[in-house]
This record gives C-alpha cells, sequence and structure tokens, in this order.
C-alpha cells in the first residue's frame, strides 16, 4: 500500500494549505494571484529534484544550496555575456557533480562530509565571480520565466512539467529503476553486473543537471545573482524531498512528490506571512507543519504496515 | 474568477471615491525588512513602528505594517514582496537584502502597480525609488572637521568597516579623495578594518598602534571611535582626535573626556529613523506628489554644542536617531527637484 499511497498525504498537504491561504487571501485565488504565490517555488522544485536524484541512491547533498547560487552567477556573468563560454562552465559543472558522485563511490567516502567541503568549494567559486552582488539574466532566460500561457500561470505549468518528466525519467525509465534499486540494494545491482562507480556518477550527474536548471531559473525570475542567493536551498530541498513522501534510505523516491513538497514548503512561507506571525515565529512555525505533516506520515505507514 | 475580478474592479472605484476626499486615507503601507540583528536596525524598526501607528491613527494611512524576513535572504525578501503585492499594499517600504537580486521582484510590484521605495540598502530597478546615503560625502565631511580642527596637518588612522561591503568602500573612497584634493597636509599612515564593532575596532588598532609614528586624528566608520579611544589609552598614547558615530557608548565616552579635560570632537553617523523618511516619502508618493527616484538622506550630525542632548536621548547600547516628519520628507524631495 505504502508505495501507491506515498503521494496522497503530499497532495492533502498542499490542497489544505492552498485551501486556508485562498481563505485568508482571496486574491490569491487568480491567474496573477497563483503566479506570484508560486513562481519563486519553480527554482526551489528543480532544486528538490536535484536533492531527490542524490537520497534516491541513499546519499545526502549539503552543496545544493551553494551549486545553485554558484550557478546563478554562473548564468547571470558568463552565460549572459559569452553565452557559449558559460554554456561550457555550466557544462562543466554538471560534470564536477558527477565526478563528485564517482569519488565517493570509489574512495567510500561519507557523502555528508564530501558535499558540506564541496558548499565552500563552491561559494568560495561563486564570491569569486560575483564578490558583489549583480550580473544580469540573459534575455532568453528572463523572457522564458515570464511568459504568460493562456488559462495556467507559468508556476504551475512548470511544475506540472517537471513533475511528468522527472517522473518519466525516475519511475518509468530502465536507468531510473536501476538507479532506485541502487539505493535499494547496492550489493544485488552490482552483483547483476551493473557498474556501480557510474550508476552513481550518473546519479550525481542527474543532480547537477537540475541543480544548473535550478540557478537558470531563479536568475530568470530575479534578473540579477549575488553569492549567497541560494543558500536555503540545501535544506529547502531536503524538506521538500522528505514532505514529498520520500525516505533517506532505500531508494524510496517520489518525484511527483518532491515537487509537490517543494510547492508545500512555498506556500507554508505565504502563508504564514498572511498569518501576520511574527518573523522571530515563522522560521519554528514552518517547522511545526513539517514536523506535523511527518507525524501525519508515520501514523499512516504504521497503519499500512499493521494491515 | 471573474466575478472576483468585478469585485476588485468596483473596491478600485471605491478606493478611487475616497482618494478624492483625503488623498491617502485608504491607501496601505508595508515595510519589508531584511535583517534586524542589531542596534541600528531595531532603532530602525521601533522609529517606523512609532511613525506609522501615528500616521494610522491619525487617519493618513489605512495600514503601515512591517514584515522583516527570518533569514537575511534574497528569495525569502523576493516572495515576501510577492505576499506584499498579493495582500494588496499600495506602496512597498524596502531596506533590501540586495541590491540587485530583488529587481525580479521589485519589477512585478511596479507592474502591478504597487509604489517600491528602497532605502538605506537600495535597489537598482529603475521603476523603484531610492533613499540613498551619500556616504562618499559622509567621509568627506570626516576630513572637512579634522581639517579645521587641525588646519597644519599631520598623521591620520583610519578605521574602516566591513570589507567587501558598498558602504565600507565609499566612506573610506570620500575619505581618501578629500585628502588627496583638498588636504594634501594630511597623510593617512594606517588603514585597519573595525567591522563597526568597538572591541574589533579596539583590538585592530591595539595591533597597528606599535607600529605608527604620532598620530594627531583618527577617522572612523562608526560604531569604531570608542574601541579607538580604548586603544590608545591602553597603549599609553595621547588621545588624538577621533571622529565619532552616534553610537551611546562612543557619546558616553566623549562627554566624559570632555568634562575631565575639555576633549572636543563630532560624531556623524545616518539615522535609523530613515525608515520613517522612507514612509512619509512613500506617503508623498502615494498621494500623487511628483517625486524624483533619486533622493538623498541628510546625515545626523552632532557637534560639541548638542553632545548632552544627544546622550539623554540615546538609549544605553544604541544609536542616537531622530524620526523624519512629513515636513522633512517635503524638505529632501524639493532638494531632489
Amino acid at each position: 500500500m505504502q508505495a501507491r499511497y506515498r503521494i496522497l498525504l503530499p497532495v492533502i498537504s498542499l490542497v489544505v494549505l492552498l485551501g486556508m491561504t485562498f481563505w485568508m487571501q482571496p486574491r490569491a485565488m487568480s491567474y496573477f494571484g497563483l503566479n506570484l504565490l508560486f513562481n519563486l517555488a519553480v527554482p526551489i522544485a528543480l532544486a528538490t529534484i536535484a536533492q531527490m536524484m542524490v537520497i534516491m541512491v541513499n546519499d545526502i547533498d549539503l552543496s545544493l544550496g551553494a551549486f545553485v547560487s554558484l550557478v546563478a552567477c554562473v548564468t547571470a556573468t558568463w552565460l549572459n555575456d559569452t553565452p557559449l563560454f558559460g554554456a561550457l562552465i555550466l557544462l562543466g559543472l554538471i560534470a564536477s557533480y558527477a565526478l563528485m558522485g564517482a569519488v565517493i563511490h570509489m574512495l567510500e567516502l561519507p557523502a555528508i562530509v564530501v558535499t558540506l567541503g564541496m558548499s565552500f568549494v563552491w561559494g568560495g567559486l561563486a564570491l569569486f565571480l560575483l564578490p558583489t552582488p549583480g550580473g544580469a539574466s540573459p534575455e532568453w532566460i528572463r523572457s522564458l520565466m515570464t511568459l504568460k500561457p493562456p488559462m495556467v500561470p507559468l508556476a504551475v505549468l512548470a511544475a506540472v512539467i517537471v513533475a511528468a518528466l522527472t517522473h518519466m525519467l525516475v519511475i518509468r525509465s530502465k536507468i531510473g529503476t536501476v538507479l532506485r534499486g541502487l539505493g535499494g540494494n547496492a550489493r544485488s545491482i552490482a552483483r547483476a553486473g551493473w557498474n556501480v562507480t557510474a550508476l552513481k556518477a550518473t546519479a550525481y550527474g542527474l543532480s547537477g543537471l537540475f541543480g544548473v536548471l535550478s540557478g537558470m531559473a531563479l536568475v530568470g525570475l530575479t534578473t540579477s545573482a549575488d553569492a549567497n542567493i541560494a543558500l536555503r536551498y540545501t535544506l529547502l530541498s531536503i524538506a521538500g524531498v522528505i514532505l514529498g513522501g520520500g525516505e533517506f534510505t532505500g531508494g524510496k523516491v517520489s518525484p511527483v512528490g518532491a515537487v509537490i513538497g517543494a510547492l508545500t514548503l512555498t506556500l507554508a512561507a505565504s502563508f504564514l506571512s498572511f498569518l501576520r506571525l511574527s518573523p522571530d515565529w515563522q522560521i519554528g512555525a514552518q517547522g511545526a507543519i513539517l514536523i506535523l505533516v511527518l507525524t501525519a506520515r508515520l501514523l499512516f505507514s504504521r497503519k499500512g504496515a499493521a494491515t | 474568477m471573474k466575478s472576483i475580478l468585478m469585485g476588485a474592479a468596483a473596491l478600485a472605484l471605491m478606493a478611487g471615491a475616497v482618494h478624492a476626499e483625503s488623498p491617502t486615507a485608504s491607501k496601505r503601507i508595508a515595510l519589508s525588512n531584511n535583517y534586524a540583528g542589531n542596534s541600528w536596525r531595531q532603532a530602525m524598526l521601533k522609529t517606523y513602528e512609532e511613525t506609522a501607528q501615528a500616521a494610522v491613527a491619525d487617519g493618513v494611512v489605512a495600514a503601515a505594517d512591517a514584515f522583516t524576513t527570518s533569514e537575511n535572504q534574497t528569495t525569502e525578501q523576493a516572495a515576501q514582496i510577492q505576499n506584499m503585492i498579493l495582500q494588496g499594499y499600495d506602496a512597498i517600504l524596502l531596506n533590501a537584502a540586495s541590491p540587485t537580486a530583488l529587481n525580479g521582484a521589485v519589477k512585478e510590484a511596479c507592474d502591478a502597480g504597487v509604489k517600491v521605495i528602497s532605502f538605506d540598502s537600495i535597489v537598482t530597478e529603475p521603476c523603484a525609488w531610492r533613499i540613498a546615503v551619500d556616504f562618499v560625502e559622509m567621509g568627506r565631511q570626516e576630513v572637512e572637521y579634522v581639517a579645521s580642527r587641525l588646519p597644519e596637518g599631520g598623521n591620520l588612522l583610519e578605521i574602516r568597516g566591513l570589507a567587501g561591503v558598498s558602504t565600507d568602500d565609499a566612506i573610506s573612497k570620500g575619505i581618501h579623495e578629500a585628502i588627496d584634493t583638498k588636504y594634501p597636509q594630511f597623510k593617512i599612515v594606517g588603514s585597519v578594518h573595525g567591522d563597526w564593532a568597538q572591541d574589533v575596532a579596539q583590538k585592530a588598532v591595539a595591533g597597528i598602534l606599535p607600529s605608527l609614528p604620532d598620530v594627531v586624528g583618527v577617522v572612523t566608520q562608526g560604531g569604531d571611535g570608542y574601541g579607538a579611544a580604548e586603544a590608545f589609552a591602553a597603549a599609553g598614547r595621547p588621545t588624538p582626535l577621533i571622529v565619532m558615530g552616534n553610537r551611546q557608548d562612543e557619546l558616553k565616552w566623549w562627554a566624559e573626556q570632555r568634562d575631565a579635560n575639555g576633549y572636543e570632537t563630532m560624531s556623524l553617523s545616518i539615522a535609523p529613523g530613515v525608515a520613517s523618511l522612507a514612509f512619509w516619502v512613500g506617503q508623498q508618493i502615494l498621494a500623487g506628489e511628483d517625486v524624483p527616484k533619486d533622493l538623498t538622506v541628510p546625515f545626523l550630525t552632532i557637534t560639541q554644542a548638542d553632545l548632552d542632548e544627544a546622550l539623554k536621548t540615546t538609549p544605553e547600547g544604541s544609536v542616537s536617531n531622530v524620526s523624519y516628519t512629513l515636513e522633512d520628507a517635503q524638505a529632501v524631495i524639493a532638494g531632489a527637484k
């Protein structure tokens, strides 16, 4: 029952929260309002997918926020000024993520330590690139992120597309199944003749790819970057994966859930601000929402195990 | 959906009707603040609250709420601005976490018809108003004062702020420009970073003092004058002319020295009350006044004559403050035209 209903709880959390937000702030219930509520959730959703790729193979990535910040800085400077060079750098960043995955596996290093270390490398590079905030978003990213498609706001459309594509990739495709298997039982995957190092590199490479997309989307929204722009994303992305029904071990992840988790977290922050809650309490309240959902999940899964 | 839009249109019409009677009575203003973790920002929020409460009570505006982000992050503040647009505020006063990274959100606000007034830490988006401090001028004024007191010149020690922050660069630039162009009789023999904190400044000055020749004056950035004085005293050197930065501990030390040996100096910094100036500027914009996009805040300067008064009104551990009025805002606007 677990796998099938795992998606239920995130959906319910989002719907309940959305209902309460609409009730508090009816103005949000419009094309314009939904876009405002959710457009900053697009880069968070992409970062959450990036984190999910790593969690899928039983690791955790503490460098994601710094990495997305670095990508944002590259996007706002090199990709804007010299697109070809900028694109090469971004590809290089994805490759270095894949390499990081391979190294973590080959040297049997704990991912939590390596990624924490790498977060300082990414952060340093970002500061080197943009010591003071600045840069500009490439025109095409800006116009992509401010598109106004008919009927459905871009933020919602983007979330649906990201969820659908990653669902195909992670749940339906062959490589996705093997990667989840790696999280479930690495040894049997190795016995079946797969090159585990290559698989880990693939998972990390995918994570890097979505991290790059996240940074680019973020710059499209903010129009410029600074070296600390996405530091919150590390924790937000982990919370999003877990909120979306993923688990830290066993390759049990849900891309659709992760996207919904990211939307829920973004919405929770807005909801708390609509409540006029003092900022001192907001972080705590965000944590409380997280604990509430996780508790609900635990209760559900206990029941599931019993029947 | 359609009915909601109609409702909004009807509301807008009603607001328009009220508008005709008193210019901003139906308008709502929000403060978006990125950080509240030091005495300056605390004083800023307090001044804003006082100004806002009085204005709401007098019926000048319908609401003037303050919001502070919890983590001083640009993405968080961008979301906060978007929420304010949704909540239907007419103007947003903005102390920004980044000069550029909020431009997307600021543009969205402008496109939605919300006036955005950035102050203190300003944003570069052209559609927003900017109430900036001329920190270069602040550095220049320091040197001018020192030159007026010590016309024969001499060696100066410079205490800088937090490295890499634009404010620090600007003040230092003003100091160096003034010396290079107008007062060649002065020479900066040492420069340390005091991070706008007394303890850091004291350590830094104590570290550099043994290597320095006689120092006649210390040019500072605020929050570092008292630390410098302590360092000079600990090294057993005569106290030079130290320019102060309006902090209560600096004023207290200055008053003590004045009573003991007639010590004389001046003190200047930007007043946290700039938030109240931003409020009135926002009110003027909402009232339909023609306000230039770039405004400059005056500094708060304390001289020997008003030291006692300033010390009396500055709470312990805080910084000298002034609450700006509608007339002050009008004067600033007129000055920029």
